[in-house]
């Protein structure tokens, strides 16, 4: 008798939950989570200067940032794929 | 039309060229393999479904979500989304990813779908599940893209109006090389969209932050030449380690054009 928690036995509508989960976590995670950290870090400290330093500050960080995280992957890309 | 309407509309017609190329692959190996009729019918259902997400869930999104939120989260998406694109494309450039070969994946879809048993008469539903899978999960990524970037910009219809553009022309001229399309310079492409997704997130997703960009609009062409340097300094400086790593310290550094293409 299979498990209720087999994919076949479960019903619909969790099965397209599962799925939609699935789906956004191979897009924005997938084979990359050092990028999807680095979204977060870039977010928090760009509001973080926005609001306690100046929009400035905020502008002028946030690509230095971006940059920063792309090389990273890169490099680690180059010993993973 | 503005800067940031113009860059809206290369970025999602480069970005759905890329995405159909591959899907065109899939749905060429169907139809060579087994037949025509039903490959047709799942592109048609698969268009079908893609274009009522887009009408569903783009004024819905418009409508409902507060427009400093939307910029936040759809930046967010865009910067991991074309931070994802640019590396995969400045590591295919530099070779430490092997480049996408349609010519191989055309072949390995043919042998695969031929082994199958043809259908005994009526739609075949082998060729109608794979070609709709193909255009349906291609589709999928450019349809966020023009979710994504025609929403905040406020652009819908222009962004869609430029995924279906290069839907038309990809599929035009796959009509024409059929087989040929690992000559599509689709790494070429890929860095492109990848630059331009990467300025879209940064930009809206400051902008939602409280971050106000000098020059407004005219920031997001500014940002895509910032990054585009960077990602040609990258691709030299990767590129050069890699080929002193294959041929030793005399090998000249920087790789050519044709690599990155």
């Amino acid at each position: 008798m299979p498990k209720s928690s087999e994919p076949g036995t479960r019903p619909l509508s969790a099965r397209l939950l599962v799925a939609f989960g699935r789906f956004w976590w191979d897009f924005l995670v997938g084979d990359t989570p050092e990028l999807f950290v680095a979204m977060l870090v870039i977010l928090g400290i760009t509001v973080l200067l926005a609001k306690a330093v100046s929009t400035t500050a905020a502008w002028a960080t946030m690509p230095v940032l971006v940059v920063a995280a792309l090389v990273a992957s890169v490099l680690r890309g180059r010993r993973t794929g | 039309m503005t800067s940031s309407a113009i860059v809206l509309v290369v970025a999602v017609f480069l970005a759905s060229s890329v995405e159909m190329v591959e899907a065109l692959t899939i749905v060429v190996a169907a139809g060579v393999s087994r037949g025509w009729r039903s490959t047709f019918q799942g592109v048609a259902a698969a268009l079908a479904v893609l274009g009522v997400l887009v009408a569903a869930l783009g004024p819905a999104i418009v409508h409902w979500v507060p427009i400093d939120s939307l910029r936040v989260v759809v930046g967010a998406i865009l910067l991991v989304f074309g931070l994802q694109w640019l590396r995969k494309a400045v590591l295919r450039a530099t070779g430490y990813k092997d480049k996408h070969d349609e010519d191989a994946i055309f072949a390995e879809h043919v042998a695969e779908m031929q082994a199958k048993a043809p259908a005994a008469s009526g739609r075949d539903s082998v060729g109608f599940a794979v070609a709709f899978k193909g255009v349906f999960l291609e589709g999928l990524e450019v349809v966020i893209i023009v979710l994504t970037l025609g929403t905040t910009d406020h652009n819908l219809g222009l962004a869609a109006l430029a995924a279906g553009a290069a839907a038309l022309i990809v599929g035009a001229i796959g009509v024409v090389v059929a087989k040929q399309l690992a000559g599509v310079p689709e790494n070429a492409m890929k860095m492109g969209v990848g630059l331009m997704l990467v300025s879209f997130g940064t930009f809206w997703s400051g902008e939602g932050l409280g971050v106000h960009w000098p020059g407004k609009d005219l920031a997001i062409p500014v940002l895509v030449g910032v990054y585009a340097a960077v990602a040609f300094i990258v691709v030299r400086a990767v590129g050069a380690q890699r080929a002193r790593q294959l041929h030793g310290p005399d090998q000249p550094p920087g790789v050519s054009h044709a690599q990155v293409v």
